[in-house]
């Protein structure tokens, strides 16, 4: 197994500076930190979703990705894990954070170790995480971690260290998701022009 | 080299004047298009086939046997024709008869339909799109090739001792190309049967396009057809074109800004960077179509979508006429030039009765 994991933050908030893009930056550390004890180095690339607003809506129109989508499909494409982010909008995930995953192609992310996370006013919509993120990732045939982390206004200014602050919570996650990142043996992205299935094949199914 | 026209179809609004055609003059601005092409000397005229509105070309031949009634020397082809929601014995039927007619000016572009309810309003299931296309022209292919075909599948009733009439002329099938954007599946089928493979990238970036073709050149070689750059392919194109390029901007970009599919979406800009649109002077759609062979090798056929989106059918008929009087005929003196001998034609009717001549094994 090679030293180095990629780390795919993807984060969906819209702010600049946005408290979902402080939350994944947290657990990316938390992430990198935990590789980091199993002798692994983290590659950390993050996919602002707000600067692929307008390119995002695009890719919908014409089908394929356009400007810097192409180039932010083609790194979660080949990510050992997924940091994957969002606020809270209307009860459930952004309608931004669904378009990313959206214009995925089919078994992108099959397999691959997530830790959800998103941001909201309550947290009353903790469970947000639970009933709407977590079936996405199950339809993607990702593999979601068990912990997801929910940072609520207040949580930033709760402090610590309990086993329920958000440092706590953090700290957990980017443990999970360092175990599940060291342990995977990436494929690699799946070119499906390198090795169609043989017609002869084909024509007996 | 082949060059050519293919349309959708569509009734389409003019968004700068508010008018829509009818169907009628639609259909009637479609023998226009066709009657143009061969005035001006182009080699191919291929219409799509649709089941909805508001598309109008739901029964191609019907169209295509009209055109080739008033024309003499253009190839009439489809863009494509439903392998999948068709039924195979019908088309077998529908092309034999037209291929008589028009004295062997026909091929045909199979494709397999991506508008979801024409498969439900045919009786077929959608997810089954890649078996059908296999399995319809793999019967398809058996109804041209052998006299009386006793054959059982998944998708149609069986046939015992069916004979599909008229027999194709001089005993030679219509020449087949396999249309398909995305499915690695398909470039397999057109390789297998050393068919024709036919990229229609008008939408699509050219990094794409390349995968395609050059999983079937690649494939066409595995099955023996011969080497991989002897491979059959075509491209799709879409122009607009004036005198000055700015003038040819002005023009198109309220037809572009309001298109069905792309409209509302990517800016003129960005989409002809990023696909092979290219809105500008005679010598800019050359230049970016000379260069095309670059990126997939040599190719045989090269249809651009000229008369969509709204466009009026003088415009697309001036259109034609900068295309057949400026544009094809350089691009046929560079694609000769850079060519290699070993490097086939497109197949038309009688290079593939010569052939068969020849060597009967050398047509499938």
């Amino acid at each position: 197994m090679s030293a180095t994991r990629r780390i795919v933050v993807v984060s969906a908030g819209l702010g600049q500076p946005s408290s979902t893009r402080l939350l994944a930056d947290r657990l990316a550390t938390a992430t990198t930190d935990a590789l980091l004890e199993r002798g692994l180095e983290a590659q950390v690339d993050v996919v602002e979703l707000r600067d692929q607003a307008h390119d995002l809506g695009n890719t919908l129109l014409t089908g394929f990705p356009t400007g810097g989508v192409r180039a932010a499909v083609d790194t979660i494409t080949s990510a050992d894990g997924v940091i994957a982010v969002t606020p809270v909008y209307q009860g459930s995930y952004s309608g931004l954070f669904k378009t990313f995953f959206d214009v995925l192609a089919p078994d992108v992310l099959k397999g691959t170790p997530v830790l959800m996370a998103a941001t909201g006013g309550t947290a009353r919509h903790s469970l947000m995480l639970e009933f709407a993120m977590r079936p996405l990732f199950a339809h993607l045939k990702a593999s979601p971690l068990v912990t997801a982390v929910f940072a609520a206004s207040e949580d930033w200014g709760t402090a610590g260290p309990s086993d329920h602050s958000l440092a706590a919570r953090i700290g957990r996650a980017g443990e999970e998701l360092a175990a599940a990142a060291a342990a995977r043996v990436s494929s690699g992205p799946v070119d499906p022009f390198a090795d169609p299935v043989s017609f002869d094949d084909l024509l007996s199914t | 080299m082949q060059f050519g026209i293919f349309t959708v179809g569509d009734v389409t609004t003019d968004p700068t004047t508010g008018t829509t055609p009818t169907e009628h003059e639609r259909i009637k601005a479609t023998v226009a298009l066709a009657r143009k092409a061969e005035e001006v000397g182009l080699d191919v005229f291929a219409t799509g086939e649709h089941h909805n509105p508001p598309f109008v070309p739901s029964s191609p031949t019907t169209t295509l046997a009209y055109i080739a009634a008033q024309t003499e020397r253009i190839i009439l082809s489809t863009s494509t024709t439903l392998i999948t929601t068709n039924d195979p014995v019908k088309i077998a039927e529908d092309y034999a008869t037209l291929q008589h007619l028009t004295d062997g000016r026909i091929d045909l572009m199979m494709g397999r339909g991506n508008t979801g309810p024409v498969y439900p309003w045919f009786g077929k299931d959608i997810r089954d799109g890649i078996s059908l296309a296999i399995e319809n022209y793999a019967l398809l292919r058996r109804l041209w090739t052998e006299d009386v075909v006793d054959w059982e599948g998944k998708h149609r009733t069986a046939l015992q001792g069916f004979t599909a009439t008229p027999r194709p002329l001089d005993g030679i099938p219509p020449f087949v190309w396999h249309g398909s954007i995305r499915s690695p599946e398909i470039a397999e089928q057109a390789a297998y049967y050393g068919d024709g493979f036919f990229h229609n990238n008008i939408f699509w970036p050219m990094s794409h396009t390349k995968q395609m073709v050059q999983l079937y050149r690649r494939r066409f070689e595995h099955y023996g057809h011969g080497a991989a750059e002897q491979a059959i392919v075509g491209l799709g194109g879409q122009v607009f074109m004036r005198k000055n390029s700015q003038d040819a901007v002005r023009e198109f970009r309220p037809y572009f800004d309001n298109a069905p599919v792309y409209g509302h979406g990517p800016s003129l800009e960005d989409f002809t960077r990023e696909t092979p649109l290219t809105v500008g002077s005679p010598q800019q759609v050359i230049e970016r179509y000379a260069a095309m062979a670059d990126e997939v090798g040599d190719y045989q056929r090269q249809l651009f979508l000229m008369d969509h989106a709204g466009l009026p059918l003088a415009t697309v008929l001036e259109q034609l006429e900068i295309l057949g009087g400026e544009v094809v005929p350089e691009l046929r003196r560079i694609a000769a030039a850079r060519k290699p001998a070993h490097v086939p034609d497109a197949p038309t009717h009688a290079s593939r009765v010569a052939a068969a001549g020849a060597s009967p094994e050398a047509v499938r």
